[in-house]
Order: C-alpha cells, then sequence, then structure tokens
C-alpha cells in the first residue's frame, strides 16, 4: 500500500502528477485551484523526478506551452478554473486538432463571467461538448473524493496516450479545497528521452532522423475533403471511447424505485440523501458518473426499464440533466435540481427535490 | 558551354540546401520570406543541428513554413509561438527550439507571449518577419503598419490618433534582461541576405551556449498587401519601412548597442 496523507483535493493532484512520472506542468493561477502550482513549486519536482514547473504568463501562454511540450512527446498537464479554462479552450481546440496527449484540470468555481470563487458545476456543457472551436470531444474524468484526484491524474495520462486525445479531469471548488485522507500512489520513474524517441517518434517533434518523413504537429488542413476525413477519424475515436471507456458506480440501484445521477460533489451530497431516504422508506439509488463524456446512456437507459424517475443532481441551471433525458428517452420522468452560483444544495433540499418532482410527480 | 557541360555535377555552383522540401513555395513571386526560410535552414544545415531543430510555424502566410522546412514542426496558434517554443524547449533542453512569425503574429495577438517569452530569457531563436501588414489575410492593418499607410482596414492611410503608433516591438524587448541578441534586418539584396544569414547563424550559436534569447527582426516586403509589383515593393520599403525601423543590431551580447 502507498503512503497515506492527509491533503487537499488540489494538493493531491498536485502530487499524483508527479508520482505519475509527468515531465511539466504548466499553469496560472486561480482560485479555488492555486494550491496546485503552489504545492508543486513547494515540493520542487525538478529535484525529484526532473519535472519541469512553470508559472505561464497567463492560461492561454500554459495551454499553448502543453501543446508544444505534448507534440515533442512528453507528459503535460495544466490545471486551472472556469474563467482560466475558458481562455485555453483555443488551445484545447488546437490539441483536439493535433491529436495530442495532455491532462487538463478544471476546478470549477460559479459562474459567468468572473463569477464566484465557490464551487459549481456549470462547465459541463464546456467539457462535455466540445468547449472550443470544431467537432471534438474530450475524455472527461469526475472525481468525487480526494483519493479520485490522486487517481485519476495516472489514468488519464494513461487515457489521453492511448488515444492520444486531452482528458479533462473536471473536479469542482469542494473536491478541490476539501481535506481528506489519501492512499498516494507509488512513483513511476518519467520515461526516458530515449524511450520517449523509441515510442513516439512516428508522431512528435523530438528532431527528425535522416531515416524518417519530418513529423508535423499541425490542426491545419485546406483541403476540406480532407478535413472532414480527419474529422471522420476524429469521431471514429469518440466512438472508440464510447464503446471502452464508460465509467460509472451504482450505489443500492439494485432495488432503487428512483434514481439520483450525480457526479463529483453533488454525488456525494446525494449519499447523504440517499439514506435520509431509505431512512423513510423510498428506495433511492445512486448512478454516479466517473466519465462524463464518454456519458453512460446505454446503462442509464436499461435503468429506465425498471425503475419509476430520475433526479439530476448538479450544481448548475441544469446541463447534465439533458444528457440524462437523452439516456431515458421518455420511458420515466428525468427532473433537474441544483443551486448554482456557488451555492451547494443540502441533503435536505435534494431530498425534498426527489419528492416533490419525482416521486410526488 | 553547352547546356549539357552547365549542369555536369562538376560544375555546381549552388544547391538549395536538404533542409528545404521541394513543395513549391506558397508565397507570392518577390516575396520575402521564402528567402527567410532558405538561409534559416541553410543555417541549420551548416551547423549539423537539424537532427535536433525542432520549428514553430506561426498563423500567417507561413503558416505551412512546416511543408518547406524539412524538419520536425509545430503549428501554434495564432501569436502563441513563444509559447509553444517554451513548452518545447523546457521539455527538450537539448535541442534547438526556434519560431518563425509575423508582425500581426507576434506584435499583435501574441504580444504577451513575446514579452514574456522574452523576459523569461527562454533559450530559443525567434524570427520575426515585419512586413508591415497582414499578408494572409488580405492585407489589413498591422502593428506595424506605417502612419498614412493604406491597408484594407486603413484605408485612407493609418490614422495615428485613432490607430496608434507602429509598434516597434524589437526595440521593446531588446530592454527585457531576457534577451541576448537583438538585431533588425533585411532580406532585399544579395548583401543584406548574406548579413541577415550570419545573425541567423550566431541567434543559433547563442542558443547552442544556452546565453539567453536571441531575435532576429526581418524587415520585408509584402507586394501583394501593398499592391505593388516586387520591384516597386521592395524599393518602398527602403524608402518608407528603413525609415521606421533602421536596419542593424539593437543589443549584441547583453549590451545594448542602439
Ligand atoms: C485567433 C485568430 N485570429 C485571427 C486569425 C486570422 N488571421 C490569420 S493570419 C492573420 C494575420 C497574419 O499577419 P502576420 O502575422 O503579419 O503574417 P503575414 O501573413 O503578414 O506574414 C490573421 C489576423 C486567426 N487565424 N486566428
Ligand atoms: S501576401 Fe504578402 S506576405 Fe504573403 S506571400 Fe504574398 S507577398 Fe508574401
Ligand atoms: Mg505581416
Amino acid at each position: 500500500m502507498g503512503e497515506v496523507k492527509l491533503m487537499k483535493g488540489n494538493e493531491a493532484i498536485a502530487e499524483a502528477a508527479i508520482r505519475a512520472g509527468a515531465d511539466a506542468y504548466f499553469g496560472y493561477p486561480i482560485t479555488p485551484q492555486s494550491e496546485v502550482i503552489e504545492y508543486l513549486m513547494v515540493e520542487r519536482p525538478e529535484d525529484r523526478t526532473g519535472m519541469v514547473v512553470l508559472q505561464a504568463e497567463s492560461e492561454i501562454a500554459a495551454i499553448n506551452m502543453v501543446y508544444g511540450a505534448a507534440g515533442a512527446g512528453k507528459k503535460v498537464m495544466t490545471s486551472s478554473s472556469s474563467p482560466g479554462v475558458s481562455l485555453k479552450q483555443e488551445g484545447i481546440s488546437y490539441i483536439a486538432g493535433a491529436e495530442l496527449p495532455c491532462v487538463i484540470v478544471n476546478v470549477v468555481r460559479g459562474g459567468p463571467g468572473l463569477g464566484t470563487i465557490q464551487p459549481s458545476q456549470a462547465d459541463y456543457f464546456q467539457s462535455t461538448k466540445g468547449g472550443g472551436h470544431g467537432d471534438y470531444k474530450l475524455l472527461v474524468l469526475a472525481p468525487a473524493s480526494v483519493q479520485e484526484m490522486a487517481d485519476f491524474v495516472d489514468q488519464a495520462f494513461d487515457l489521453a496516450f492511448k488515444y492520444r486525445n486531452p482528458v479533462l479531469i473536471l473536479s469542482d471548488g469542494v473536491i478541490g479545497q476539501m481535506m481528506e485522507k489519501v492512499v498516494m500512489p507509488e512513483q513511476k520513474p518519467r520515461l526516458t528521452n530515449d524511450e520517449i524517441i523509441e515510442r513516439y517518434s512516428d508522431w512528435a517533434t523530438v528532431g527528425k532522423k535522416k531515416s524518417r518523413e519530418r513529423n508535423i504537429i499541425t490542426s491545419l488542413e485546406l483541403d476540406p475533403y480532407r478535413q472532414e476525413a480527419h474529422n471522420l477519424k476524429l469521431q471514429e475515436k469518440y466512438k472508440k471511447m464510447e464503446e471502452n471507456e464508460v465509467r460509472y458506480e451504482m450505489i443500492n440501484c439494485e432495488d432503487a424505485d428512483y434514481i439520483i445521477v450525480a457526479y463529483g460533489s453533488s454525488a456525494r451530497i446525494a449519499q447523504k440523501t440517499m439514506d435520509q431516504a431509505r431512512a423513510k422508506g423510498l428506495k433511492v439509488g445512486i448512478f454516479r458518473l466517473i466519465t462524463l463524456f464518454p456519458f453512460p446512456k446505454n446503462e442509464i437507459n436499461k435503468l429506465a426499464d425498471r425503475v419509476k424517475g430520475f433526479l439530476a443532481v448538479e450544481m448548475s441551471a441544469g446541463q447534465m440533466i439533458e444528457d440524462v433525458r437523452l439516456a431515458v428517452n421518455g420511458k420515466v420522468p428525468a427532473e433537474h435540481y441544483g443551486r448554482y452560483g456557488g451555492v451547494i444544495h443540502s441533503p435536505e433540499e435534494v431530498l425534498a427535490a426527489l419528492e416533490q418532482k419525482i416521486i410526488g410527480g | 558551354m553547352d547546356i549539357k557541360e552547365i549542369i555536369k555535377p562538376e560544375n555546381l555552383v549552388y544547391k538549395k540546401t536538404e533542409l528545404m522540401t521541394d513543395a513549391p513555395l506558397s508565397y507570392c513571386p518577390g516575396c520575402g520570406h521564402g528567402t527567410a526560410h532558405r538561409i534559416t535552414m541553410e543555417v541549420v544545415e551548416e551547423m549539423g543541428i537539424w537532427e535536433d531543430t525542432i520549428g514553430v510555424a506561426p498563423v500567417g502566410c507561413s503558416v505551412l513554413a512546416y511543408d518547406f522546412m524539412n524538419i520536425d514542426m509545430t503549428q501554434a496558434a495564432h501569436g502563441r509561438a513563444p509559447a509553444v517554443a517554451t513548452g518545447i524547449k523546457r521539455v527538450w533542453p537539448e535541442k534547438y527550439v526556434f519560431t518563425y512569425q509575423g508582425d500581426g503574429d507576434l506584435a499583435a495577438i501574441g504580444g504577451n507571449e513575446t514579452l514574456h517569452a522574452c523576459n523569461r530569457g527562454e533559450n530559443i531563436v525567434i524570427i520575426f518577419i515585419n512586413n508591415g501588414i497582414y499578408g494572409m489575410t488580405g492585407g489589413q492593418m498591422a502593428p506595424t503598419t506605417l502612419p498614412g499607410m493604406k491597408s484594407s482596414t486603413s484605408p485612407y492611410g493609418r490614422v495615428i490618433e485613432t490607430m496608434g503608433h507602429p509598434l516597434k516591438m524589437t526595440e521593446l524587448i531588446a530592454q527585457l534582461p531576457g534577451t541576448y541578441f537583438v538585431t533588425r534586418q533585411a532580406v532585399h539584396t544579395a548583401a543584406a541576405v548574406r548579413k541577415t544569414k550570419k545573425a541567423i547563424r550566431k541567434a543559433f550559436e547563442i542558443q547552442k551556449e544556452k546565453k539567453g534569447l536571441a531575435f532576429i527582426e526581418i524587415v520585408s516586403n509584402c507586394n501583394s498587401g501593398w499592391k505593388m509589383n516586387p520591384v516597386d515593393a521592395n524599393n518602398w520599403m527602403v524608402d518608407n519601412m528603413f525609415p521606421y525601423f533602421p536596419l542593424g543590431d539593437i543589443k549584441v551580447d547583453g549590451e545594448l548597442v542602439k
């Protein structure tokens, strides 16, 4: 078993990046995730593993540093919170278009605009529907504990390299700021330069040997038919993710009449709601999303055959609910509940909403 | 000599560097971009560093630089080349990394990335093609467009009161302690080409010695955007661009010389 620590979610992400054998982190401070870069600066990973940490001049610069380093075959990460992630969107679109692996963390706060530094889940659309310009998808992981903040970093890197696609860890101010016990993964060695050249010489800008064609990292294609072909290839990749990477957790769904669908901190709150409901004799289960894209639509659709209704609980005005409704496809009622703009719903409020919108309805 | 004699290998006097591909250049005839590409690649070849050189192409007419330069290259978002190059250089400090950018790319949308890469003293080379206009998008005003100069977005000439002054980015970044070698050159005559190539060589040598950032502005023409034939464009450049953007070294060995 790895080392047990008491840590903030943001610190866990940072420590896990070092232990995953990341080569570089580029970021710009923003609440509520500044602990990520602060922790890295204190830890001096350049001494521990040789990992590079750089505070960029903006989120735009940070994501473009990620683009450059990822294109050069290295394992790179950046993190930010909502307004900063909005700034990164052009870069993320380029990374997705050029098919580069990287890990991006969004510790979501309330918006729109400068909004509030309090937690929110209102970046669901931006995270799962593309976010920037063009037809592309990120693989999105939603941690619900400090442990998952740590565990998902290494998984995210693996997925990023498996699909050569950016992977987003979509967290929120609650998970980022709260402290919990966490079992830290073992330190993985960073790949050596020789290993990187051997593994990624077929695409990465690691320096052109005379014996091979040059590698070009680009998302530009002037011929629309070739651009369409590239888009089709991307869509194939996203389909493969949908086939292979759907992750979720079902809690007490076997006998459930009513299902709360939630992710991240809303899923934690829903656990309490579930306990309260069950104490009242209401058979409530939780469907916790771990991947937001790919979305577990088949699993929810199947569940809809044997339950009476779904309540999508999220700290937003109703974003994930759209995917839940598409999955349920009208078989049973599916409604939304959530506080937002930085306000966190209580378990009691969720239970009241469940009784009023689903059970009573 | 008849033609067969002339093309004999022993009579070869000049050969295109292997680091330029055979792809036909997408540039307008007379444009300085092609020459700037060639001498950059010649330097990389002559230094024997092509297996360790990674270029960053901008958004602008030279967006397709990677079609012409036969080395590993990354195409950056508009203005972000210095950040992209920073990312590459930081994880591959032993490689040679350079950006190749236009004036809109480097001095307008990418002003912040340029300033901060220079200020951090990233150990990279920046090649900056200043043609006073947005060539690629059809001749709009650039931050370097001269006072009174016409462009499609300053059709009556650049008005300083409302459109601001042409930006001397090169003088600006020369003030930063992070820059080690800053120069302004041109490629409109054989002599100028030789001087510019020397400056590019010096820039890559500085990177080799890890001394800091080397920045080479090349004042160039855009005959299409300026709506002139190539000869007139070069003459106009000499008469109008050079007085505002005077050629010569600005900072050498970390010391301002101008
Ligand atoms: C974010 C973004 N904004 C605008 C553009 C459109 N655009 C492409 S090239 C260019 C100007 C390029 O001018 P310059 O950098 O001077 O290069 P030149 O073509 O003159 O060599 C603009 C505005 C773009 N591609 N991306
Ligand atoms: S538009 Fe101007 S900068 Fe672009 S290729 Fe033509 S002459 Fe050169
Ligand atoms: Mg220009």
